[in-house]
């Protein structure tokens, strides 16, 4: 399922947070959305997901209107996969990912046996089935992150959106949540993906979209993207880049 | 799952507690009667509303009859519907708001009501006047707290809360306003009475009217338990599953407004019950709102039926049975949450 985006913008209040932002992402392809703090990335996947309502611009999935849709018909289309967070109320790590079986049912039925089956299989999926007894919160943030990307799973929404992932992972389960999204991408998904780590966009995503002061700057295949030039206006430091033979490497240049 | 059938079955137990305190109850009092006298009148009274009167031979005498069926049956069955429908209520608002400490008096349902019945009282009403004063007024409440709460900017929920404390503290200043102007020799105390919380009082034909509001809103209470569980992980992230929170979150607010409006008007003020039986069904449980849900029903009917009867046979003066509730439910509280936390 393929993801338009055309000439969105976003205001909260007089503060334009996005300005003008196009860009399409197709089934298959990892997008990795960089840019500093405030940029508008966390905007931009709450405008896709419905949260973010007053925008103007058009977005799309697979050429239907998602501004249109309930969150029942939007959340057949779109998953969001959340940072780790606390939970008010203990629930299974099974019970978690079961939620993500919800838009299919009826307001008022319980989740029965092939919403618990496709619960499971999405659990396989990321091997994490034995984790499913578990209360979620004694998990670790690499397993919660594999929870709700499971949950995502079961939801059956093609185009999955993950916003800041790795943010609060050690570094073991940084690469682990990202090799498990470009594996998803690879099977078909369209993922969205923001990430503070330009590195991290490198290794492992297809393309790149650079957020700055709510336009977009650069976009294109990932090496194209993430220069050093384009870099340093984002973030307003130089780097360099270099070629190994693993692959290109950033560093910061230090000291001039 | 293992946990599934473990829930399941500590609903049966429960279940079959709150049946076993039932039929207790009815045994206990200062007119003595035997718990197998207590089965063949009740069940006497129910073949008589289908074969007609006298179809069964009685072997007791007609004070038990009184006793059983006038006097401890409607308090009995009014104990567990207050009860549940409290703790239902309780357990909705602490889903609703994501929020553990929340309870049924949040959005000031329980003030607006004793307010209601203080006025109702004043102005010189009978038991049924106090009854739908307080009824309406728990509902006006929170109607006006949820009208503040949709013109403010900024998050719902943190609006309807403050909304819900403002109002609340509004309504408590017109009730103490009301206790300082009513007549001190027989109003004052019949206001106070009200306050701490009674089922004295319950006859025969308030069952109906009490039942009829309350099962409205437990129904879509028991309904939408799933949508709780997707509700109390926030409003974006129910969202994104596909929750229309809005619409969810509105009828959830309404149906425990409604059950609280009508437990509080016929039985006044009763604290506690809806913030500790949810703690206490979560503890056995679990959160899951699935099993939660139903849990509360039935451990809110049984908890407040156990009160209610050591209100009634303690001491020989009643203690009213929101003072009680105060005296079981606030240490029993301290100990659920300084208890050492153990696994799901």
């Amino acid at each position: 399922m393929s993801l338009t985006v055309e000439n969105l913008s976003f205001s909260y209040g007089r503060h334009a947070v996005l300005q003008g932002v196009s860009f399409a992402a197709q089934a298959g392809e990892l997008l990795a959305i960089l840019g500093p703090n405030g940029v508008g990335k966390t905007t931009l996947f709450k405008c896709v997901m419905g949260l973010a309502r007053r925008y103007t611009g058009t977005i799309r999935a697979d050429g239907v209107d998602l501004a249109a849709l309930s969150p029942r018909e939007r959340a057949h289309r779109v998953a969001a996969i959340p940072q780790a967070h606390p939970l008010s109320f203990r629930y299974s790590a099974f019970d978690m990912v079961l939620m993500g079986t919800s838009h299919g049912l009826s307001p008022f039925a319980v989740p029965g046996e092939r919403e618990k089956t496709a619960a499971r299989d999405a659990m396989a999926r990321v091997n994490i089935a034995p984790l499913a007894d578990r209360p979620f919160d004694h998990l670790s943030g690499g397993e919660q992150q594999l929870v709700f990307i499971a949950r995502a799973l079961c939801q059956q929404a093609k185009i999955l959106l993950m916003d800041e992932p790795t943010a609060s992972l050690d570094y073991g389960n940084r690469l682990l949540v990202l090799g498990v999204a470009r594996d998803l991408s690879r099977a078909g998904y369209t993922v969205l993906l923001s990430t503070h780590d330009p590195q991290h966009a490198l290794w492992y995503a297809d393309r790149a979209l650079a957020l700055h002061e709510g336009k977009v700057l650069a976009q294109g295949a990932t090496r194209e993207v993430v220069v050093p030039d384009v870099l340093q206006q984002l973030y307003g430091r130089p780097f360099a880049l270099l070629e190994t033979e693993q692959g290109p490497v950033l560093v910061p240049k230090e000291g001039n | 799952m293992g946990s599934e059938k473990r829930a399941r079955r500590a609903l049966l137990i429960l279940g079959l507690v709150l049946l076993f305190l039932f039929l207790l109850s009815f045994s206990l009092g200062r007119y003595g009667v035997p718990p197998l006298t207590v089965v063949k009148i009740l069940a006497a009274r129910f073949v008589e509303l289908f074969a007609g009167k006298g179809a069964l031979q009685r072997t007791w005498t007609e004070q038990m009859e009184i006793a059983v069926v006038n006097i401890r049956l409607p308090r009995i069955v009014m104990a567990c519907l207050v009860g549940c429908a409290l703790s239902a209520a309780g357990a909705a608002f602490q889903g609703v708001f994501h929020n553990p400490m929340a309870s049924p008096d949040i959005l000031g349902a329980s003030s607006g009501a004793a307010f209601g019945a203080a006025l109702a009282i004043l102005l010189g009403a009978s038991a049924r006047g106090i009854t739908l004063s307080a009824f309406g007024f728990g509902i006006i409440t929170v109607g006006l707290v949820m009208l503040v709460a949709r013109r403010a900017p900024g998050a719902r929920l943190i609006n309807l809360i403050l909304a819900g404390i403002m109002l609340s503290s509004l309504f408590s200043a017109g009730t103490s306003y009301i206790k300082l102007v009513a007549d001190p020799s027989n109003q004052l105390p019949q206001i106070t009475y009200w306050l701490m919380g009674s089922l004295s009082g319950t006859r025969l034909g308030d069952i109906p009217l009490a039942f009829l509001p309350m099962a409205v809103g437990l129904v879509p209470l028991f309904l939408l338990r799933w949508q709780l569980n997707l509700l109390s992980l926030g409003e974006s992230e129910a969202k994104a599953l596909g929750v229309n929170t809005g619409r969810v979150r509105l009828i959830l607010l309404l149906s425990a407004t409604l059950v609280t409006a009508a437990s509080v008007s016929f039985s006044g003020m009763i604290g506690w019950v809806g913030l500790v039986v949810p703690h206490l069904c979560r503890k056995v449980l679990g959160s899951d709102h699935r099993y939660l849900m139903p849990g509360s029903f039935l451990c809110g009917a049984a908890f407040l039926l156990l009160v209610d009867d050591v209100s009634r046979n303690l001491l020989p003066v009643e203690i009213p049975i929101g003072i009680l509730t105060a005296l079981v439910g606030a240490p029993f509280f301290l100990y659920l949450i300084t208890r050492k936390e153990e696994k799901l």
